[in-house]
């Protein structure tokens, strides 16, 4: 097992750097020179902010000192704010951003197998039926109209929770919910069907037949098995809830790293760009990694296995 | 112990002819591909899928020419107009009949994710195919190769191609957004087309095409692929609405589609700001139909699944 941890963690850092190496050259690949492009420049003014970004040396050297920047810890200075590094922005947009994520991650991993397990033990009937039809809606409906909705049904005509803002609990709540649904559905769905497989197993008539009670047979029985393949897609719905941020904190206005990052790419800030692209990508990884984790220790079988290479 | 027969010729009878047919088969068999048909017929959710797409695949074409309007056609005296006769899905902020717009949106998010699909198709199959047959060293290599690939978060490097591609305030271009998405998208297809050739290549019909002196490559395109067809399919399917989803988002974000060409995506973007000056079908619109794409694919995807999976056969 710890070969195979040891395997998983080496893998990490080669993705790690192979996100810095692809999106270093992506963005010194586009033509021409931020520079360049503001109004007309005296020529030393032009040479100084090179020499000040360190674009005056050959690329593969760039190369290296960002390499080593980053493995400090370093992201770099954003281009079009004077005041804030790109760490600053990540240290301020993050811990918000983080929330939200937080908060529709649980909703998603409380509500989903719950959804998906009820549907299973009333197959065909109206439970199943009704979470199936909300499970349906939840991958149907892109965030940024189930938020839109939000806003201007819940937020604007009802007025239950405010419209957009930031720093207290109640503002969380229709972002995270809207950021939750698709992953939520996505889980239900799956969690039904293995549900479904796992209720056809012999086992279970086996642990019913002994005269337990129905809910211990579901829950410690039916349950604990089916749940197995809903923990091995958690990392690609961690993926799908970062990405979503993107959208739903422009939506909602939330001074998230998302935000920040839409931002970037609207002012071509493109050290903000690597930078925040960079961090989601080490944030994503270390959460793949801790998922793959979860699920050796969950599942037995795949320690044995991994044991036996 | 020696048995004894004493066999005499009255014990015998002539065959009748009923009986000669005894082991005739009385109903005609069923194919693979018109079985799965049979059965995917019986799914009502997964036909309404079929039916929707076969509807806006041809709407994508003919419904920008119905209402005589073309999707560039400004006309500032008729900004805003809400749902009525003329305008049957209102006008937008500038004077665009939005009917023609959202079909014309309709066939980029279609062509996008079809073309998507069908390029992670290509590819997946290539690679997956080719790590499937080779030796077990080049296998290894490449599926780690592939499994870092994957690991790179999807859409975050699609923004990346599309800011790299693209000059600020512009859209991108299709083919930009095309390349961007499936850049990564391929791999999922991959790791099913390989595990699929493993297992398929220890085959009784395999090794009885080797035997007969076909060649690797032969096996592969003859007779793995065709037998992995299912599963690939039902990969497909499910991979279109992602591709939408992907370009929606993008488009959301301002990276999409360049102006006056659309996609749904776009459009719902451009909805946005109706919204809050109470234009609300300005964005309702081009949500609904997103959405009713998304869960056709959805539907269409899951109920060939089970059409396919022979463990579900009664």
């Amino acid at each position: 097992m710890k070969k195979y941890l040891l395997k998983r963690i080496g893998m990490a850092i080669v993705t790690i750097w192979a996100v810095i190496t692809i999106t270093f050259f992506l963005m010194h690949s586009i033509p021409g020179n931020p520079f360049r492009t503001e109004s007309k420049m005296p020529k030393t003014v032009y040479e100084n902010l090179q020499k000040k970004y360190g674009l005056d040396k050959p690329l593969s050297q760039q190369y290296f000192i960002y390499l080593g920047k980053i493995v400090k810890g370093d992201f770099g200075d954003s281009m079009k704010s004077k005041v804030e590094t790109v760490n600053d922005m990540i240290k301020r947009g993050f811990p918000v951003s983080a929330t939200i994520g937080f908060q529709a991650l649980l909703i998603a991993i409380c509500f989903g197998p719950a959804l998906g397990a009820v549907a299973a033990l009333n197959q065909n009937k109206w439970p199943d039926y009704f979470s199936m039809i909300l499970a349906i809606i939840g991958i149907s409906v892109p965030s940024f109209i189930m938020g839109t909705i939000f806003i201007q049904f819940l937020a604007r005509n009802i007025k239950w929770l405010p419209i957009g803002g930031w720093g207290e609990f109640r503002h969380t709540i229709l972002p995270s919910v809207a950021l939750s649904l698709m992953s939520m559905a996505q889980i239900a769905r799956l969690m039904r069907s293995s549900m479904l497989e796992v209720l056809g197993q012999d086992y279970i008539k086996t642990a019913a037949s002994k005269g337990i009670t129905k809910a211990t047979v579901v829950l410690k029985h039916a349950v604990r098995n089916a749940i197995l393949p809903v923990v091995s897609v958690l990392g690609f719905i961690v993926s799908n809830l970062l990405v979503g941020s993107f959208i739903i904190e422009r939506i909602f206005g939330i001074p998230g790293l998302g935000l920040f990052f839409v931002m970037s790419i609207n002012n071509r800030d493109y050290p903000l760009i690597m930078g925040t692209t960079i961090f989601y990508s080490i944030i994503l990884v270390i959460m793949l990694l801790l998922v793959d984790c979860a699920y050796m220790f969950i599942d037995p079988r795949i320690k044995l296995t991994k044991e036996g290479r | 112990m020696k048995a004894e027969y004493n066999l005499k010729p009255d014990l015998f009878s002539t065959a009748s002819r009923e009986d000669r047919n005894a082991e005739k088969m009385h109903r005609p068999s069923i194919r693979y591909w018109p079985d799965v048909w049979r059965r995917l017929k019986m799914n009502k959710l997964a036909m309404t899928g079929l039916v929707i797409i076969c509807l806006f695949s041809i709407m994508a074409f003919v419904g920008t020419k119905i209402n005589g309007f073309k999707y560039f056609e400004q006309d500032y005296s008729l900004i805003n107009i809400h749902p009525d006769k003329v305008h049957w899905f209102g006008t937008d902020e500038l004077g665009r009949d939005m009917f023609t717009r959202v079909w014309f949106g309709t066939r980029y998010s279609l062509f996008i994710g079809v073309t998507a699909a069908l390029i992670d198709f290509v590819l997946g199959v290539l690679y997956g195919g080719i790590a499937g047959i080779t030796t077990r060293r080049i296998d290894a290599i490449m599926m780690r190769v592939a499994e870092v690939i994957y690991s790179i978060p999807y859409l975050l490097i699609v923004i990346l191609i599309s800011v790299v591609f693209t000059s600020a305030g512009q859209g991108s271009s299709l083919f930009v957004m095309i390349f961007a998405m499936t850049l990564t998208s391929w791999v999922p297809m991959a790791i099913l087309v390989r595990g699929q050739v493993l297992q398929l290549k220890e085959s009784e019909y395999s090794l009885a095409a080797e035997s007969l002196g076909a060649t690797r490559g032969w096996i592969l395109l003859k007779h793995i692929i065709p037998n992995t067809l299912g599963p690939i399919l039902v990969n497909l399917t499910l991979q279109i609405p992602g591709a939408i989803f992907a370009e929606a988002n993008l488009s959301f974000l301002g990276l999409g589609i360049q102006a006056p060409k659309s996609s749904l995506g776009a459009l719902a973007n451009e909805g946005l700001a109706g919204l809050a000056v109470g234009n609300a079908y300005q964005l309702f619109i081009p949500a609904i139909f997103i959405s009713l794409i998304m869960f056709a694919f959805n539907v269409l995807g899951d109920g060939l699944r089970d059409a396919l999976d022979p463990r579900l056969r009664k």
